[in-house]
């Protein structure tokens, strides 16, 4: 579990996160929603300690990470997982050494046997099975973004956090490299942070979400929970997306057995 | 200027409070090393044997007075040679060449997160991208300088030979007259600092790239500039300080 305590960061007078407090639990993804320039990547920035907060504290499993030591934060650190919006795979090693080089960096002591078989299991968990010898330049973007998955999880990260996994990839693609986050999440009962502002990330796998609005939090709970919610500012985000107010005619309609029909029916025939 | 120079200290002190592992850093040194020192000696090699030729014609060409023997040519080729010619253009060259090598590397790297990524993971991201490559500047600048002393005298030899301007008798006696030792060192020396200024100050502009595409190209640019100025003034101190 992370506990965000009081949050604040200004750059040059511009305040952008006005005393953010929330928790990002364990064996959920977290989703951290919100519009363009509400202060999302910030937030996720001083959380993995890219960034300092001015004012305000973070704990990691009752471990308090800002502020700390160097040793604590780089243990801390050691601990955590990170898909980049644009993948950040290293340009000069191939899809299987870019998944391999944490655990060459952070477990020395593993043998090149074991690293080899949990490069393996991480391709094949990723669907990469055959893309190992590439270089990130010869992969698509999905397949970049399940590299970066790959290479988060590889040394067994505690805590895993996705900078808008979805952006720059199609609809079904973005829903695979959702539903594989998901299922990382679920299995190995990590803490995942999700930055997003895609409604189909929200309705598939917003097990906790955190709506953002200028710099403060405005709104949490999960998926069932926010079609419904009072917060205007988050019912003007979310019902900006069209299929969004379809949904929910269909259900204001039909009630929740149509919206179940209707995700029910294969895309053929919608 | 001064914040400048202050942050460049303390990137230093970072590369080196918290390094990586000895075995990573010894491969990352051989990789840079490679980079940075092979695949430079055909330019290097290029331009100092044609320095060392041009010298050699030209100093032919302005040595007209019969009482100063041909040896003169040269001894004078030498002396420029290991001087000045060899270890500073050297590095000029290889400011151009490896300095934006470098900088454009570090700064694609850094608009494109792979540093932020490295930091995430935990791993000191100067140590692990910049100390190799300072160290493998340091180590191969003078092996290139040292070739390039050569390829220049060589070439000198071949354009006054082949060009009928002297004999090769007489070069060689001047290569030989009042030979120092300490003027290798000294052009060692100025390979060594050289390479540091190159890479710190490349490594530096491109580390702390921000923006995109055009900042990176401006980073090389700034990169190479900045090196060529410090090596100028560096060339003056050491010049002054040791000779």
């Amino acid at each position: 579990m992370i506990e965000i305590s009081n949050i604040q960061k200004g750059f040059d007078g511009n305040q952008v996160l006005k005393g953010i407090s929330c928790t990002l639990e364990t064996g959920k993804c977290n989703l951290l929603l919100g519009g363009s320039g509400t202060g999302k990547s910030v937030l996720l920035q001083c959380i993995v300690g890219l960034m300092k907060p001015d004012i305000g504290s973070i704990t990691f499993d009752g471990t308090v990470y800002t502020n700390s030591k160097v040793d604590i934060r780089q243990e801390i650190r050691r601990k955590i997982g990170m898909l980049f919006q644009g993948s950040a795979l290293f340009d000069s090693m191939t899809v299987a050494k870019n998944v391999e080089f944490p655990l060459q960096m952070l477990t020395p002591d593993m043998t090149p046997e074991e690293r080899r078989d949990r490069v393996e299991g991480g391709l094949k968990r990723g669907g990469l099975e055959n893309a190992g010898d590439k270089m990130p330049s010869e992969i698509s973007g999905g397949m970049k973004k399940r590299v970066g998955i790959a290479r988060a999880i590889a040394p067994n990260c505690t805590y895993l956090f996705c900078d808008e996994p979805n952006s720059g990839l199609d609809p079904a693609t973005s829903i695979k490299i959702d539903e594989l986050i998901y299922e990382i999440t679920h299995e190995y009962n990590i803490t995942t942070a999700i930055i997003t502002h895609d409604m189909n990330s929200v309705v598939g796998i917003g097990d906790h979400i955190i709506f953002l609005h200028q710099g403060k939090k405005l709104w949490d709970g999960n998926k069932e929970e926010i079609l419904n919610a009072q917060v205007p500012e988050l019912r003007e985000f979310i019902f900006s997306s069209s299929l969004v107010r379809a949904a929910k005619r269909v259900e204001e309609e039909d009630g929740p057995q149509g919206l179940e029909q209707l995700a029910a029916e294969p895309l053929s025939d919608l | 200027m001064l914040k400048v120079f202050g942050s460049f200290v303390l990137f230093l002190q970072n590369m080196v409070s918290r390094t990586e592992r000895l075995r990573g850093l010894w491969n990352r040194f051989i990789e840079e090393a490679t980079l940075i020192g092979v695949d430079s000696i055909f330019i290097v090699g290029i331009v100092s044997a044609f320095i060392g030729a041009v010298t050699c014609i030209q100093i032919a060409y302005n040595l007209t007075n019969p009482l100063i023997p041909k040896s003169t040519i040269g001894y004078m080729v030498r002396e420029m040679t290991i001087l000045e010619l060899a270890p500073t253009i050297t590095s000029i060259v290889l400011a151009g060449k490896v300095g934006s090598s470098i900088a454009g590397g570090l700064g694609t790297m850094r608009i494109t997160e792979q540093i932020s990524a490295l930091e995430v993971m935990g791993i000191n991201a100067t140590s692990y991208l910049v100390l190799p490559r300072i160290l493998a500047s340091m180590f191969m600048f003078p092996l290139l300088v040292i070739l390039a002393m050569a390829l220049s005298i060589l070439g000198g030899y071949l354009a006054g030979t082949l060009s009928g301007v002297m004999a090769a008798q007489d070069y060689i006696e001047g290569i030989r007259t009042d030979f120092v030792p300490y003027n290798i060192f000294f052009a060692l020396i100025k390979a060594v600092v050289f390479a540091f200024l190159v890479s710190g100050i490349s490594s530096y502009k491109g580390f702390y790239t921000q923006g995109g595409a055009l900042e990176v190209g401006a980073a090389s640019t700034a990169a190479v500039t900045n090196s060529i100025i410090a090596i100028l003034l560096a060339d003056y101190v050491l010049a002054a300080v040791l000779l």
